[in-house]
């Protein structure tokens, strides 16, 4: 298989970073009759800087330049205004943009807006159906909690793409829903093709990344404390506000963040669920690389997604500083 | 009346988590090629599924990328997280973010920024080149599955090996290791399924003749997905609820035991 052969220089980069690594250890092991331990991550430090960082600087050289690889900030520009190159080839050529009436383009902020409000209403909605299900299954009388909790990990090793099309299947203009409605002989409903659909999809998606932290957060609580509260005189309603709500704030936070970051990215479910005018950020991105075959954009484009993914994490963190929600591990 | 209100609201979230799934395994039992039609019981998508040689081959794709990304990454991964658990303070803190740069990181940002890479060292995209990107977002899960164990660990038990006449090697592998296994299992498990569920990755580290089955599902999600597909789902999903209800016996019964 032709797909399989390395060129050969990276065969020998390789080697060279084995060879390197076992000289470390053999002369460490010469030096301290043993090998020290710190030795270990070094094949690691070495993977990272191959694999995450100099991709993360490939993408941040080609934000910056242009097809000729000169330094430029059109691409960033072009991000602004969508028309910028058509504009700067008219000025170019001696035309006023404004006379032929080509305007500032906001495909692409348009597309950044439209992504951070489907996320922000994904993460709240989520958020709203996620913390009672978390709460009930943390009640320690409930003794099924902790296997409820599996049944909602287990849909996530359906292969995504699968699980969204299937959604197809019950939302479609004769999918299962409207046929239901049909024999009740109620009136079919337009349900695909809009962001509703898209919503529902991502909802779909990231639930179970929202019901985790919390959870773990909620079962953690030491029981006592609410006791206690009750004990005091709270009633139902002001414990819960007072005390079990604060405490599982880390869970709350990390299953916000767990959702939000995904769903700002969200790649193939607007194309599946969605109709014409529902691209979101991650397919722009997409459809930049590899459709319209601008790398300098889709890097320039990538570079502010991450940085506003950086920006909403530390705003995040601020509220929990230990990191104490924790992830899914 | 609360009791009830809390179980119900607990079934509708599972009836909404599973609707999908259980409608996707029904239509695989369909005869027809219609998504809303029953047109009678029939096994004939599986039959299809195994002469299908490109779902049979995106599925062997899959399967292999799995096993080697996650027994690459466990090793790497767990190496990792003793060395940086050995460190000072400083290059510690300097290692974990490095360590949490690619999980923070969205998908397809990973997915790109890796296809850069190889597109710039000429590294043909294809089986290795997917092979080394699933690794890449696989081991800062192990590292974080194995340093919490490390944690846990007591600090003097490897220095008293040491005094006690053991050489280095001998004391990593008889007292570091199987006091980590657990995290290095959990992180293997990870690393496995994750690979197994990945798409964005994939999509953008590899080529169009080289298909795990997420692509090859993408590829085709436009023409419409046969059956065929979904009766490959349901049976791996059937698989991996197996492979859960084992694991989950063992962890109980290493509970019991101890």
């Amino acid at each position: 298989m032709s797909a399989m052969a390395f060129p050969p220089w990276a065969v020998w980069l390789m080697l060279l970073g084995l060879a390197a690594f076992a000289g470390m250890i053999a002369l460490s092991i010469r030096r301290n009759r043993g090998i020290r331990r710190t030795l270990f991550a070094f094949p690691y430090g070495l993977w990272i800087v191959v694999f995450t960082l100099i991709p993360l600087l490939l993408i941040g050289y080609y934000a910056f330049t242009d097809r000729s690889g000169a330094f430029t900030l059109d691409n960033f520009r072009t991000f602004w205004d969508s028309n910028f190159e058509m504009r700067k080839q008219m000025l170019d050529m001696g035309f006023d943009p404004a006379d032929l009436g080509i305007a500032r383009g906001n495909v692409n902020m348009d597309t950044l807006i439209y992504s951070l409000w489907m996320a922000f209403l994904c993460t709240l909605i989520c958020l709203a159906m996620g913390y009672p299900a978390a709460l009930f299954m943390a009640d320690r009388n409930f003794k099924l909690g902790s296997t409820l909790v599996v049944l909602f990990i287990i849909p996530m090793w359906m292969n995504f793409l699968l699980r969204t099309i299937a959604w197809m299947s019950l939302l479609e203009d004769n999918g299962l829903i409207n046929t239901l409605l049909g024999a009740l002989g109620l009136p079919r409903m337009q349900l695909m093709y809009n962001s509703r659909a898209v919503l529902l999809g991502m909802v779909y998606n990231y639930l179970p990344f929202m019901v985790f932290p919390i959870y773990n957060a909620l079962s953690k609580q030491d029981p006592k404390l609410s006791e206690a509260a009750m004990d005091l005189g709270a009633n139902a309603a002001l414990t819960f506000f007072k005390v079990t709500l604060p405490l599982s704030l880390p869970g709350v936070i990390s299953g916000i963040t767990m959702v939000f970051m995904p769903s700002v990215t969200t790649f193939f479910i607007p194309r599946v669920l969605g109709g014409g005018n529902t691209e979101m950020f991650g397919d722009l991105i997409e459809r930049t690389f590899l459709s319209a075959d601008n790398w300098n954009l889709g890097s320039a484009l990538s570079l502010i997604m991450m940085v506003l993914i950086l920006l909403s994490l530390t705003t995040l963190r601020k509220f929990d500083p230990e990191g104490e929600g924790g992830t899914m591990i | 009346m609360s009791r009830m209100f809390k179980r119900g609201y607990l079934a509708l979230m599972l009836l909404f988590l599973y609707v999908p799934i259980l409608v996707l395994i029904v239509q695989s039992f369909n005869a027809g090629v219609s998504r809303a039609k029953w047109q009678g019981f029939s096994l004939k998508w599986y039959i299809d599924l195994f002469n299908s040689a490109s779902i049979i081959n995106a599925f062997y794709i899959t399967l292999t990328i799995a096993l080697l990304s996650a027994l690459f990454a466990t090793i790497l991964g767990t190496l990792a997280a003793i060395g940086i658990h050995a460190m000072q303070k400083r290059p510690q803190g300097i290692m974990m973010t490095l360590t949490n740069i690619p999980m923070t990181m969205p998908d397809i940002v990973t997915g790109i920024s890796l296809m850069l890479l190889y597109i710039f060292t000429r590294i043909p995209r294809g089986y290795f080149s997917m092979l080394l990107a699933h690794i890449t977002f696989n081991i800062p899960y192990v590292i974080l599955s194995v340093m919490p164990k490390l944690k846990q660990m007591n600090k003097f038990s490897y220095e008293a090996a040491l005094d006690l006449g053991a050489t280095p090697g001998y004391a990593l592998r008889h007292v570091i290791l199987p006091s980590v296994m657990p995290g290095v299992i959990t992180g293997a498990l990870l690393s496995f399924t994750l690979s197994l569920d990945d798409f964005t990755i994939s999509y953008f580290t590899t080529s169009p003749l080289v298909q795990n089955l997420s692509t090859l599902i993408y590829s085709e999600a436009r023409k419409g997905i046969k059956p065929t597909m979904n009766a490959l789902s349901a049976l791996m999903f059937v698989a991996l609820l197996v492979l859960l209800l084992a694991v989950n016996r063992r962890a109980n019964l290493v509970k019991e035991t101890k």
